[in-house]
């Protein structure tokens, strides 16, 4: 007789309910594991979204017993609290089917936040030499590894109250840009950042830095981004 | 756009941290602060009623359970101001790790000058 | 919360932090002495000094208990922006007038 573990899994879209399934335990099994095998092995309908399975791209975020996590990287013996698993999707994120979340409003405060590179000169001109140890670039480089995987937007409380607030991953993103100095576009970030549902917004909880799976730390990206755009404002560059 | 349609079981995990707590009791402090002030600014408008107005006032917070009400209200000022001391630094000194820490350490510091007061009234 | 706002709730913030530690002392001399308000109004009463340092304190906490009430508003109750701003411009009217009534009543010799 093999032990089993008892998973709970989102079934539906907005409306649905969680049904239970029975997966064999292994020695050895990520959250990831479970889920493919439900899918394979009893339910074919069972939606979900996975890509490396490596913890390289981070597709493969859910909520497990209520926190957002990579469930490639989540093994099952850390998580599975008396033998029982709950598996939702992303939270504060709107649902396709399952397992699965629509990632279009995160992408597109993305764009929002102006977390686009402007450049500023042309193949013509020199190419600008940049220190890697000089404190923007360290600063950009410590913002830089985000991969989109949306687990800091679906921790934090603040883009759960509020529907404006742009969210950690868009601001540590315009951070890092603020912090390249071969960027052109820093007037309208900074204003972009500065307006209602900007960094402001940010309480500093630290359930991002908590949370993201590349140890970023939003909070200080954002702490950054205040200090910043209130420069700017004081100095009338922004409104 | 945001949207939290499913119901699931809340693990309380990041609930429960101590970043999270400090954010709702220095919340929740400016709100009991905002709640109080206007009541101690026309406790104190009593005095253009007379002088007497305002010492029979002061006469009747002499018991105890005013005196540990106003203990809870030194703890929130001083608790919502130190908290946020803490996020001033945050948002304009350089970042330094160890916020649940310092979170920790407002609080308790908060909690000490309170009970000196209680003690010191009784 | 925009950038203005931020700048007046964390300018307001900045500037309450010395004077609600001497409030706290204050508190503390006048607990610890035992006044009655004779004795407090006696000293507060004709004082430039006490008329600014409580005059400026209302100022400061109307401008910034509004801004956190809205803060409040906005992210967890029903209200939008515009009827959430609204509130808290008439609740820091309200603490206004009667902080600097309440000032007025205290330093008026």
């Amino acid at each position: 007789m093999t032990a089993t573990l008892e998973v709970s899994l989102w079934r539906g879209g907005a409306e649905g309910r969680y049904q239970v399934y029975e997966v064999p335990l292994r020695e050895n099994q990520t959250v990831l594991d479970v889920v493919t095998w439900v899918q394979r092995n009893v339910d074919a309908t069972l939606s979900y979204r996975f890509a490396c399975r490596v913890g390289m791209c981070g597709s493969c975020a859910m909520t497990v017993n209520g926190r957002p996590r990579w469930t490639c990287r989540t093994h099952v013996s850390k998580v599975a609290a008396g033998g029982r698993l709950q598996i939702g999707p992303l939270e504060n994120l709107p649902v396709i089917k399952d397992l699965a979340a629509d990632m279009r409003p995160f992408f597109e405060k993305w764009q929002q936040a102006k977390g686009v590179f402007a450049p500023s000169k042309t193949r013509a001109d020199a190419i600008e030499e940049i220190r890697p140890d000089g404190p923007a670039r360290t600063a950009a480089d410590d913002a830089i590894e985000c991969i989109n995987c949306g687990v800091c937007y679906a921790a934090c409380d603040t883009v759960r109250w509020n529907s404006d607030y742009l969210g950690p991953a868009a601001l540590t993103r315009a951070w890092s840009l603020v912090n390249d100095q071969r960027d052109a576009g820093n007037t309208a970030r900074l204003q972009a950042v500065a307006a209602s549902g900007g960094c402001h917004a940010c309480h500093s909880h630290q359930s991002c830095q908590e949370h993201c799976p590349q140890a970023l730390n939003p909070t200080a990206a954002i702490a950054g981004l205040k200090r910043r755009t209130m420069a700017a404002y004081l100095k009338g560059e922004i409104t | 756009m945001t949207a939290r349609h499913f119901r699931h079981r809340r693990d309380l995990g990041h609930r429960r941290s101590v970043l999270w707590v400090a954010a709702l009791v220095h919340r929740l402090s400016g709100l009991a602060l905002a709640v109080f002030l206007p009541l101690h600014f026309l406790t104190l408008g009593l005095v253009l009623d007379g002088e007497a107005r305002l010492e029979s006032f002061l006469r009747w917070s002499d018991q105890p359970l005013v005196k540990l009400a106003e203990s809870g209200l030194v703890f929130l000022l001083l608790v919502h101001m130190f908290g946020g001391l803490r996020l001033l630094v945050i948002e304009n000194l350089d970042w330094h790790d160890g916020q649940k820490q310092l979170a920790t350490i407002a609080a308790a510091a908060s909690a000490v000058i309170a009970f000196i007061f209680l003690v010191r009234v009784f | 919360m925009n950038v203005r706002l931020y700048v007046w709730q964390r300018g307001t913030a900045a500037l309450m932090v010395p004077l609600v530690l001497v409030h706290v002392a204050v508190i503390f001399y006048a607990t610890r002495k035992g006044m009655s308000a004779a004795d407090i109004l006696g000293r507060t009463r004709g004082s430039i000094a006490w008329a600014s340092f409580y005059g400026v304190f209302v100022v400061a906490a109307a401008i910034h208990a509004a801004i956190g009430v809205r803060n409040i508003l906005t992210e967890w109750s029903p209200l939008d922006d515009r009827r959430a701003g609204i509130f808290a411009i008439v609740f820091g009217i309200v603490l206004l007038l009667l902080g600097l009534r309440a000032v007025t009543a205290v330093v008026l010799p």
